[in-house]
């Protein structure tokens, strides 16, 4: 590869920068920290459409740079948050964090920018590394073993999706990324392999799981690339695929129950995540224009408003030494304004409250449901958004900043952590009010209209009604010492106290087979002793005369049988 | 990163959280709903399904499935689900 081919593939400027960052130190570093993202977002939108670069790999020619409208913006929206990431965590005393987090977003342009599966495959791997690395870099026990469990679930899936790759390419002779029908071993592993990623059930758990384990700095990287980058292949591989409305639809109600019933405020947006990214699967599965702009547009939008609010809660972490739970929390819009502020414009953003992010884009899928006469998944789709209000919209502001007073008086965090978070509210906002510069970018062209009169009432009313429920309901709303117990009570309970009662039970059989063993040889070595010692029967030496006598008898014996026998 | 406690004076609270504010916050968004709901009717937006055109659907079914979904958590995965947030710790 030359240094041409280098410069041409935005995803290796990202990567082979971040491991430039622990050679410098200072303020240089933090120039070179805002610096690389900018440099890989010039060198996105110089992608021009069709493959780009090349690579020979085996018999095979790998496409690793391949641009049209979908993968210039996820890889556009992916550099952006690699941007604001970097100067949130910039005054993040940990390079390695840095570093892996750079990796993980150059690798999320890669996919997004690969045009064949061992691409995308060796960028997917590339991805779980360094976002395991990310999680442990929190450095605590809890982060220490959620990344382990994260790197497991990941590793599974890349297992699950290599065997798909490799099946799918003895099966068409292949490897061009393109779009896939799920009627062959093949299909359905690369389609399981990007479901993973995605936090589909019955493995939705390892998201909550990790992500809320990561430093205040981590999880706003950990929130953007991984569901996000599944989202984007599910759009080129799969569109259209209907279990995908299912599988969102379940996502969506899972996120929206989950969030209800939790207490730590980052675990809230984890469920979160969950939830928004149902929304998107829904509308691969539909995968009308109408839909897949809606998928593009609103992982775009939901990158951004996601992360203002894990930047929120993340400022919050911070400035209060690493509280994290919503009953420990409380009344903080007093001391920490802006950061409440910031939060409340994620909350409004993530609720598709109009005028922000959210409502240009989440509104595309509803209306693509509404167009194709899905009615149960359009009244779904309503009812859905009414929920996210319920469990992010209002209920992660109003217990970090509102509620009760916790006493606590934390300031707003320092200069850089506020600039990141306004520089995502402005464009939370912005991309609200003037959505046409999103809707340019999108992958077909749209003449979409977001704000006609009777759309905006209704989502107001959908919204304002959701609020009344939640203050109706404040008592019921009211947060526990509690977890909800999830699918991965199978694997962090279920087999674990089955192999540490299978590990008792071997044990005491070892012992007990141990000791009969014991037995058994000594009576073996006793028996031999009696016998072979040398007065035993069979060792000790005998006279010739006693021999000789014996012999005489058996020679007899013999004559006896012989003559007369 | 300092950690500060501070004993709060009720003659002093923050304005937002007085009870007079409290008390016109819940009549302003009283006012606010009926408002939207009113808003609501003036338009006739395209229907498909019938019952997404009646007026104050989305009032109502923004309201209804929101209370489904917290009794829902509350009372059916809250209770068969729920422990105790040190219950992986043990």
């Amino acid at each position: 590869m030359t240094i041409d081919t280098l410069l041409m593939s935005p995803a290796l400027i990202l990567i082979l920068g971040a491991f430039l960052l622990p050679v410098f130190k200072g303020s240089l570093r933090k120039v070179l920290t805002l610096t690389i993202p900018l440099v890989t977002l010039v060198a996105i939108w110089q992608v021009g459409d069709g493959v780009q670069v090349t690579a020979s790999f085996l018999d095979y020619e790998l496409e690793l740079v391949e641009g049209n409208n979908l993968s210039r913006l996820f890889a556009t929206v992916f550099a952006i948050m690699a941007f604001a990431g970097g100067l949130f965590a910039l005054n993040r005393n940990n390079v390695t964090e840095m570093v892996a987090a750079f990796v993980y977003a150059g690798s999320a342009i890669g996919v997004a920018l690969a045009g064949d599966l061992v691409t995308v495959f060796i960028y997917w791997e590339i991805m779980a590394v360094a976002s395991t690395i990310i999680v442990w870099s929190a450095r605590t026990e809890a982060s220490a073993k959620a990344a382990m469990r994260y790197a497991i679930i990941h590793l599974f899936g890349g297992v699950v999706l290599m065997v798909g790759v490799i099946g799918y390419a003895q099966e068409t002779g292949s490897i061009d990324f393109v779009r896939m029908i799920p009627n062959s071993f093949a299909t359905w592993a690369i389609l399981v392999g990007f479901l993973i990623n995605t936090g589909a059930p019955p493995l939705s758990a390892w998201l909550p799981d990790a992500y809320p384990e990561g430093s205040w700095s981590g999880t706003v990287f950990l929130s953007a690339f991984t569901t996000k980058t599944a989202v984007y292949v599910l759009l080129v591989g799969f569109a259209g695929t209907e279990i995908l409305i299912w599988l969102g639809l379940y996502m969506i109600f899972y996120g929206i129950i989950y969030a209800l019933l939790e207490n730590d405020m980052r675990r809230i947006l984890a469920y979160s995540i969950i939830n928004q990214v149902g929304f998107m699967l829904v509308a691969a599965g539909i995968g009308t224009e109408m839909a897949i702009n809606g998928a593009a547009a609103h992982a775009f939008t939901h990158i951004i408003y996601k992360a203002l609010l894990l930047m929120s809660a993340g400022s919050v972490m911070y400035m209060t030494n690493g509280k994290r739970k919503c009953t420990d929390l409380g009344g903080l819009f007093q001391s920490m304004p802006f950061t409440a502020l910031a939060g409340i414009i994620g909350a409004l953003a993530i609720s598709s409250v109009p005028w922000t992010s959210g409502f240009i884009s989440k509104s595309m899928t509803s209306q693509a449901a509404f167009d194709e006469g899905l009615a149960f998944t359009w009244f779904a789709l309503v009812a859905a958004s009414a929920g996210v209000f319920l469990h992010a919209g209002i209920k992660f502001p109003w217990f970090v900043f509102f509620q009760k007073d916790s006493g606590l008086r934390p300031k707003d965090p320092p200069w850089n952590m506020k600039a990141a978070m306004a520089f995502f509210s402005i464009l939370c906002i912005w991309i609200g009010v003037q959505p046409e510069y999103l809707y340019a970018i999108l992958p077909f062209p749209t003449d979409y209209e977001p704000y006609t009169q009777a759309h905006v009432y209704e989502m107001l009313q959908l919204l304002l009604y959701s609020g009344l429920a939640f203050f109706v309901l404040l008592k019921l709303m009211k947060r526990t010492l509690t977890i909800t117990l999830d699918v991965d009570w199978v694997y962090r309970k279920l087999l674990f106290n089955a192999a540490r009662k299978a590990t008792i039970v071997i044990t005491k059989f070892n012992r007990s087979f141990g000791s009969a063993k014991s037995k058994l040889v000594s009576k073996v070595i006793t028996l031999a002793t009696e016998h072979h010692n040398p007065r035993g029967v069979l060792a000790r030496t005998t006279p010739a005369g006693e021999m000789a006598f014996w012999m005489i008898v058996v020679l007899c014996a013999y004559l006896i049988i012989y003559l007369f026998v | 990163m300092k950690e500060q406690k501070i004993t709060q004076n009720p003659q002093k609270l923050h304005w937002l959280v007085r009870p007079k504010t409290i008390k016109g916050l819940w009549i302003g968004g009283i006012l606010l709903l009926a408002l939207v709901t009113g808003l609501g009717t003036t338009v006739h937006p395209h229907t498909k399904f019938g019952i997404e055109g009646t007026v104050t659907f989305y009032s109502w079914y923004g309201f209804v499935t929101c209370i489904g979904m917290v009794l829902f958590a509350k009372f059916i995965v809250g209770k068969t689900l729920g422990r105790k947030d040190t219950y992986y710790d043990n």
